[in-house]
Parts: structure tokens; sequence; C-alpha cells
């Protein structure tokens, strides 16, 4: 079993009087009677030789001594109290109110016990604990403490050893705010109130075991899982950013096929605006054309009307192989090699066509020429 | 007179030594008491300066603050038979009016009465984390447990050992081997599992995103086909109406003129063969110069 046992070290209230700081301890009872006896041998050694019938060297010789020990314990009850410190006065072992103040100070060696105690130097205490959360996972955080002496005289007299209390209750109020929170709530966005409630919880410790010490500031930094699982964690941390990834291609892909649909749209638009004002343009145009032509017509039924289908029928025959068939009821006797004549034409009209052309117009020819023979007929 | 004066000195010593121990200090942070022959004569000296008999009576002192017992960590089950590892420390101090008892239970000794402590506090937390579930334990009745067992055991030792116990805290509860590797395969199992539940949440929003882009481009184009096919039909109602109203003035030429062009288009072609037959009447005066008919 280890524990603290007061008068293992410096603790020791026999041992305390070096803790003053410098020489102004009381001075050693040895070493004030060893001084003591040096002083009076070599006095009396140089009264010895000059008469030894005179007692009155050796009473001079003592009052000397007297004086030099008293100046001696004087002087040594002189100290210096730093700006940043106080100082805790024991009177004959009890506290006086008074603290003292930073400049050059005396107390009665022997008699008063002083304690001096820095109480503005911020103290700083790190660390690092594992620890269970309250779904039971395990967490690691590394963690500081800020503090003060606030007040010396508790920290003097209430606790032996108060900053090892400090580092203890830290440990056990960190555990126990970090176990009364979820692993997520610490790892994320927990982490400043938890560090708050580990304040306030240390500081309530500290008072009830009246310390003296203040809390400046509880830092909790780098909360992070244990190494075992740490790359688990950052798998998460991974997937979070795929999901984003995924996400922003996705509207990548949006951002590119909707304007370019709404392009498309605009030209089908345009294309059909297009469209209707062509026709109606063309409608237009040839109306009028026939208007023009109507007019002149009801001037001249008969001749225009001829002209007109002269000219027609002219441009039509220019136009196109014919054969003249003037026999008067021959017909079914008659031999025309057409395909022969369908290709001695079209090998003189055009030169380049395809085979598939070559059908393709043929058939037309052929439906346009029975079409013709029967508007011809109508005609007739 | 050399001789006075040395045994002046030495008298003077005397006096000094003997002065010095039998005046004595107690301090404010400590406790002291006063054994007359190894008896106690005054069980609780206060904070002062004291006179007593040199050499015939002896002073103890104690520290009067508060001492920290940090026990070693110990293996405790909880109720539902797991085992965890608990560090805990006791703040205790010796009680107002303790101090006899204390050196007489303790025969002085700070170390036997921590050793006491120790396996009493012991005991206290075994019992109390015996009766728990590991949760309880570890979150929400902690401060209540600490409690609780703090008033227990500062009772009984202040009865027993003159011993007040401030405080008695947790600093650390650890599982056992075993127990943290079952703990770590449960984390990576739900860190896992959030992993797949981010990236297949990422996929489902992104496969919507991709979804509402194509609708929205089906339906842009179909509005656009739709307007178009709107805008043309207008297109061909115009145009059938101008043409009606130009024609209608005289649908009897109108179909011969169109006729006419018809006819011109159609056979516009050299490759077009055509059969003609001499009885039409544009050769009418083919034959005769009179006319046919």
């Amino acid at each position: 079993m280890a524990w603290n046992e007061p008068g293992g070290n410096d603790q020791d209230p026999w041992g305390s009087r070096g803790k003053k700081g410098g020489n102004q301890g009381p001075p050693d009872l040895d070493e004030v009677l060893g001084k003591f006896g040096e002083k009076v041998t070599s006095i009396f050694g140089g009264g010895g030789s000059r008469g030894t019938g005179n007692g009155g060297g050796s009473i001079i010789a003592l009052v000397v001594v007297l004086v030099v020990i008293s100046l001696l314990y004087a002087v040594s009850g002189f100290y210096i109290v730093q700006e940043a410190e106080r100082g805790v006065v024991l009177r004959f072992g009890q506290v006086q109110d008074a603290l003292r103040g930073p400049g050059l100070n005396w107390n009665p060696p022997l008699i008063d016990d002083v304690e001096v105690i820095n109480i503005q130097h911020v103290r700083k205490y790190r660390g690092r604990e594992r620890m269970l959360t309250e779904d039971v996972n395990i967490v690691e955080a590394d963690f500081e403490v800020q503090y003060k002496v606030t007040d010396p005289k508790s920290f003097f007299l209430n606790v032996l050893r108060p900053e090892n209390s400090l580092q203890h209750a830290m440990e056990s109020a960190l555990r126990h705010e970090v176990g009364s929170e979820s692993m997520d709530n610490i790892l994320t966005q927990g982490r400043a109130a938890l560090a708050d409630q580990v304040q306030i919880r240390l500081q309530t410790y500290l008072n009830n075991y009246g310390t003296g010490i203040h809390i400046s500031k509880v830092n909790i930094e780098n909360v992070e899982a244990p190494k075992e699982v740490r790359d688990a964690f950052q798998d998460v941390n991974r997937a979070r950013e795929d999901q984003t990834r995924v996400q922003s291609e996705a509207e990548q892909y949006a951002n590119g096929i909707v304007p370019e649909a709404r392009g498309k749209a605009a030209r089908i638009i345009e294309e059909a605006n297009g469209y209707k004002s062509e026709v109606v343009a063309r409608s237009e145009g040839e109306a009028a054309r026939f208007d023009k032509l109507l007019a002149e017509y009801k001037k001249a039924p008969k001749v225009t009307r001829e002209r007109l289908y002269l000219d027609a029928i002219e441009s039509v025959y220019a136009n196109s192989t014919k054969v003249m068939i003037d026999v008067e009821g021959g017909n079914n006797l008659l031999y025309l090699p057409l395909d022969k004549l369908v290709e001695q034409s079209r090998s003189q009209s055009s030169v380049s066509s395809s085979i598939s052309d070559t059908v393709q117009s043929a058939t037309e020819e052929f439906r346009q020429r029975r079409d013709t023979s029967s508007r011809r007929r109508e005609v007739r | 007179m050399n001789n006075k004066a040395i045994f002046g000195l030495i008298a003077l010593l005397i006096v000094a030594v003997v002065g010095w121990n039998s005046l004595f200090k107690v301090r404010q942070i400590e406790r002291v008491v006063l054994l007359h022959l190894g008896e106690i004569k005054n069980p609780d000296v206060q904070p002062g300066l004291h006179v007593k008999w040199p050499m015939i009576e002896s002073v103890k002192r104690f520290d009067a603050r508060i001492l920290t017992l940090d026990a070693p960590p110990q293996r405790y089950l909880t109720s539902e038979k797991k085992y965890v590892v608990v560090d805990s420390f006791v703040k205790w101090r010796i009680a107002e009016d303790g101090l006899k008892k204390f050196y007489t239970a303790s025969s002085g000794s700070l170390n036997v009465a921590a050793g006491l402590i120790a396996s009493r506090v012991d005991t206290g937390l075994r019992a109390k984390f015996g009766e728990r579930t590991l949760h309880e334990v570890i979150s929400g009745e902690r401060d209540e447990l600490m409690a609780d067992l703090t008033s227990e055991m500062d009772k009984v030792i202040r009865e027993e050992l003159g011993i007040a116990i401030v405080d008695v805290r947790v600093k650390g509860i650890e599982f056992s081997e075993e127990v943290s590797l079952s703990v770590y395969q449960r984390m990576r199992a739900e860190r896992a599992r959030e992993a797949q539940e981010h990236r297949s949440e990422g996929k489902e929003l992104a496969e919507g995103i991709r979804a509402d882009a194509d609708r929205q481009r089906r339906v842009i184009l179909a509005e656009a086909y739709k307007n178009s096919e709107l805008t043309r039909g207008e297109g061909d109602a115009l145009s059938a109406a101008i043409y009606a109203k130009a024609y209608n003035k005289d649908s009897e030429f109108y179909s011969f003129y169109r006729s006419l062009d018809a006819y011109k288009e159609t056979f516009s072609n050299k490759g077009d063969v055509m059969l003609i037959d001499r009885d039409s009447e544009f050769f009418r005066y083919m034959g005769s110069s009179k006319g046919k008919n």
C-alpha cells in the first residue's frame, strides 16, 4: 500500500525551518553553541596571557558573546517576499491574520514560522487519460488545468500537498464528466461544455478540501478514440467525405444536363417558331401570286387559260422523255422496251447514282407514269 | 575567577538546553499528543507555545491537514459479473475530537492508520460495485455512490480510528484486458455501421439528385416539344387560312392553276418517260392546222 505519510519528506514539522528560503531560519542549537564555545575559547585565550587576576575581562567577553549571538539572531530573522508572493506567519504555531506583503520583512526566528507562497503564478497541470464514456466506449483525452493559489493560508494549512490533491481531483472530475456523456457528444460538439463542467466539478472538490486553489481554466484537447480502434473512426471521417463527394458529383451531373436540356428546349421552340414564320410567309407569298394572276385572268380568261396550259405542258414535255403513239387501235400489239428507254435516259441525265437510287427512282417513275396516264385520260 | 567563569558558562549552557527541552511549539498544521513517560497526559495540545518536563515528557506530532490515501487499483465485480479495475483515492484527516483514539488505535503510526483505511474502503467499494451495473457505476450514480460511501466510511472509521473521511473518489475505472477487447470490437462495429450509413446516404442523395435532374430534362424537352407542336400547328392553320382566303376567290381557276404547277413539278426529270397519245388537247394542231375541235 502506498500512501502519503506526513513526516516522510520536507513537510516534517522539525524540518520545516529550512523552507523559509535563504538563511532566515533559526540557527541550529548545536551551531549556536558551537559558535559560542569558539568565541569563549578565543577570548579567554587572549585574556589569559594578559593577566589572570583580572576577572572583568571574562565578563566583558561574555557580554560580547551574548551581543554577537543576539545580533546573529536578529539578522537571521530578515527575509524578502517577492512581488507575487505572500508570507503566512505562524507565531508560536498559531496563524496570524495578517499576511506578509512584498519587500523586506522581519520575523523573530524560533518564535515565528513563515511560509512564503506564490499567489500570482499561474500553475499548470497537464495529463492524458483513457476513460469510459456513458455509452461504455473508451476515449482518450489530453487535458490541461491552469490554477492559482488565491488563499495562501488555506493552501498551507488545510491540505498536505494540495497540488497532489488537485491532480487526483482532476482525474476524478474528468472521469466523472466523461462518464456522463456519450462518446459522440464528447468527440464532436460537447468538448467545450465538457471542459466547463469539469472545471466546476473540480472547483467543488477543491473547495471541499479547502485547498485555497482557484481553477482559472480547464482545457480538454485532442479527444480521440483509443489507437486500437482509431482506424475505424478515421474510416467514418472518410465515409463522411465520400458522402459529400458523391453528392457533389451528382450535383455536377445535374448542373450539366439540366441547362443542356434547357438549351435544347430553346432550340426546339425556335425551330417551331421558324417553321411557323416560314409556312405563313410562303402561304402569303403564294396567295399574293395567285391573287395577281387571278386579276389578270379575270380580264382575259380564255387566252390566259390557254396560254397557261400550253406553257405548263410545254415545260413538262421539254423536261421529260416522251414516246408519242400515233397509231389508232394498235395499242395492244405495240412493243415498247420501257426499261431500255429508262436506262438510256438515266445514263444521259444523271451520271452518279447508286443502285438503290436507281431502283427507287425507277419505281417512282413508274408510279408517276401511271398517274400521268390516268391524268391524261381525265384531261382528255 | 577563571573557573567561576567556566562554571557560569556551563550553567548557562545547561539552562539553555533544559529550557529548549521544556518548551515546545504546536503549529496549526499539526496535532500533538503530550506523553508523560509514555502515558497520554494531554491528548490534544492546542496550537501555541507550551511547557513540559524535559526528558520525562515527550510530544508526538501528527499532520493535522487533509492527507491522501492513493490505493493501488483493485479488481471489482459489477452486478452483471464484469470485472473492472478501479483506481480510487481517499481524503482523510484526524478527526477534531479523535486524536486520542487515533493515537491508541494506530499506535501512533500514520502508515498503520492508512492501511486500516485502505482495507475498509476497499471492502466498501467492492460492496458498492457489486450491487450496481457497470453503466450505473460509470455515469449517473457515481456522485451518489461516492457520497454514500464517504458518509458510511466516515461513520465507521471515525468510531474505530478517530479519523474523518473527507472524500472517497474513483479516479479510474478500466476494463480488464478481455473486456477491453470486446469493447473495442463493439466500437469498431458501431463505427463501421456509421461509415456505411454515411456512404449509403450519400449514394441515396446522389441518386435522388441524378433522378431529379433526369426528370427535369425530360420535362423540359417534353414541354418544349409540346410548345413547338403548338407553334407549328398555329403556323399550319394560319397558312391554310391564307391559302383558303386567296383560292376561294375562284376555286375552278385555282384547280387549273395548281394542277399545272403540279405537272411542272412532277415531270422535272429527263428520266421521266411519257407515252403520249396524240388525242390530247396539246396536240390539237399536230394533225391539222384547223385544229380538231
